[in-house]
């Protein structure tokens, strides 16, 4: 596996420290439910910067990623459908917390098909909102076309998420090494994304 | 024939090879640990930072008196540290530097610390020289190689830079400091402990009894694991008594879980990288918890 970088270190505590900045400013004026929401999607992204640096690129391998990893989508999106369509959020909450909680029990009791269809449904619907939600809003004039960078730091996770998930899966779309030195660079513009555009919603 | 040339090093010279023979002996990223605690406790107390001069004292106060209690401990441990690998290239046991003169070095730099601390204010000395008996004398002195709960003083000793820091900035000892102190004393089992599991053989052979080597993996990691809670929830209510912002206190909950979640993993599946992982980020965890106490005042 590759090494990290120093080049790698500065750009992760870079995305840790957006994170952490995203985290203390939040949004204002939001809910209790989308101020926790996000408080858990950037949380997840400090914490995985974090993590990073001090385990090196190994600390993808432990099957606790695979949760962590919902987690972000889950929240994110869960803060969005809580800020721009609430009378969803209760919906969209119990769908969240289902979903987190099947990708648990069929990663550990019915690894296989089962796990990766949960897996990719539940990602599937988040990575849609939080890629299509913004793009709407800000197309239709509900939201200032700042927010559409919320949208590109959707269409970035995803990128991260296919192209970890499918080197997992033993079918990388990439050689491993570009996949390594693309992953800090691809979390640093998906926070400044989220960032900028949470800034300019 | 020609005698061989003699080069007397100029002062300079000498002086930097004495600065940099004496530097290991203080542990700088302990000693630096500590006195951003200090700092965070003083500033916790919303007293203007601007007020240079103070601040100049409780750094340089600080800095001397936990330097001067870290060179003692040093000469104390010095047959331990030669015992064993980690330690063994140390300037005392590696003969670079006299027990002498770091017996000396260490008395003056303990000196010059606490006086100056008394200087500022008593009670804040009072405090600093508290930190500095539990530590050289209870703790090392005493303890450390007679029983593996040493390390209660030694995290007792821990928390006073903090505790003495409130105490300049308010002029007493509220219980905002003391949960803060509290803190830190209940975050050193997740720094020690962790350190003496990656360490374990280490210790055994230098004949130092550890909290592992006396109560096995399984109790160790146990105690990790609650006192890691524990110290969340003291950082958790000083931060809260402090009138931390709602922000900064969303910050410390995120990295709260952060200790939490790695402690239970550890304790889950025991693993070095696990535990490697829980001994980096806590020393993360305190600095972070330490500059958010400090700049996250309303």
């Amino acid at each position: 596996m590759k090494s990290m970088s120093v080049l790698d270190r500065l750009l992760l505590l870079a995305t840790g420290g957006l994170a952490a900045y995203q985290v203390v400013v939040g949004v204002e004026g939001l809910g209790g439910l989308a101020t926790w929401a996000y408080t858990v999607a950037f949380g997840v992204l400090l914490l995985a910067g974090l993590l990073l640096i001090i385990l090196g690129f190994e600390a993808l391998e432990s099957p606790l990623v695979v949760i962590v990893a919902a987690l972000l989508p889950l929240s994110l999106s869960l803060g969005l459908v809580a800020e721009y369509l609430p009378a969803w959020s209760g919906a969209y909450m119990a769908f969240a917390l289902l979903g987190l909680t099947a990708i648990v029990i069929t990663r550990y009791l019915a690894p296989g098909k089962a796990a990766t269809i949960t897996l990719a449904l539940v990602h599937g619907v988040a990575g849609l909102l939080i890629f299509g939600l913004p793009l709407i809003l800000s197309l239709r004039g509900a939201a200032p076309m700042g927010f559409i960078l919320v949208g590109i730091g959707g269409g970035l996770i995803g990128l991260g998420g296919l192209l970890l998930a499918f080197l997992k899966a033993g079918k990388p779309l990439l050689p491993a090494e570009t996949i390594f030195t693309l992953l800090p660079w691809l979390l640093l513009f998906m926070t400044a994304a989220f960032v900028a555009g949470m800034a300019m919603a | 024939m020609n005698s061989p040339v003699k080069t007397i090093p100029s002062l300079p010279d000498t002086l930097r090879g004495k600065l940099r023979a004496y530097w290991p002996l203080i542990k700088s990223l302990q000693t630096g640990l500590l006195l951003v605690t200090g700092l965070a406790g003083y500033m916790s107390s919303r007293c203007p930072v601007t007020t240079w001069p103070t601040l100049l004292g409780l750094s340089g106060s600080l800095f001397l008196a936990i330097s001067g209690s870290t060179v003692l401990n040093m000469v104390f441990d010095r047959d331990i540290d030669a015992r064993m690998a980690r330690t063994a290239h140390r300037p005392l046991p590696s003969g670079r530097v006299s027990v002498g003169e770091a017996t000396l070095l260490g008395i003056v730099m303990s000196a010059l610390g606490i006086g100056w601390a008394l200087l500022l204010s008593p009670l804040y000395g009072a405090v600093v020289f508290a930190g500095w008996f539990f530590d050289v004398v209870v703790y090392t002195l005493w303890l450390k190689r007679r029983t593996p709960w040493s390390i209660l003083w030694g995290g007792i000793s821990g928390g006073m830079p903090i505790l003495a820091g409130r105490a300049l900035g308010t002029g007493s000892i509220d219980w905002i400091g003391l949960t803060l102190a509290l803190a830190v004393l209940l975050w050193i089992p997740t720094h020690i402990m962790t350190f003496s599991l990656r360490h374990a053989k280490d210790y055994r052979h230098a004949g130092v009894p550890t909290f592992p080597a006396r109560y096995g993996e399984c109790l160790t990691r146990i105690t990790i694991a609650l006192s890691s809670i524990a110290a969340a929830v003291a950082m958790g209510s000083a931060a809260y008594g402090i009138g931390m912002t709602w922000g900064y206190l969303r910050l410390l909950v995120v990295l709260s879980a952060g200790l939490l979640t790695l402690a239970i993993s550890s304790l889950a599946r025991p693993s070095w990288r696990a535990n490697f992982g829980l001994f980096k980020y806590a020393s993360l965890y305190m600095l972070g918890a330490m500059l958010m106490v400090a700049a996250g005042g309303p």
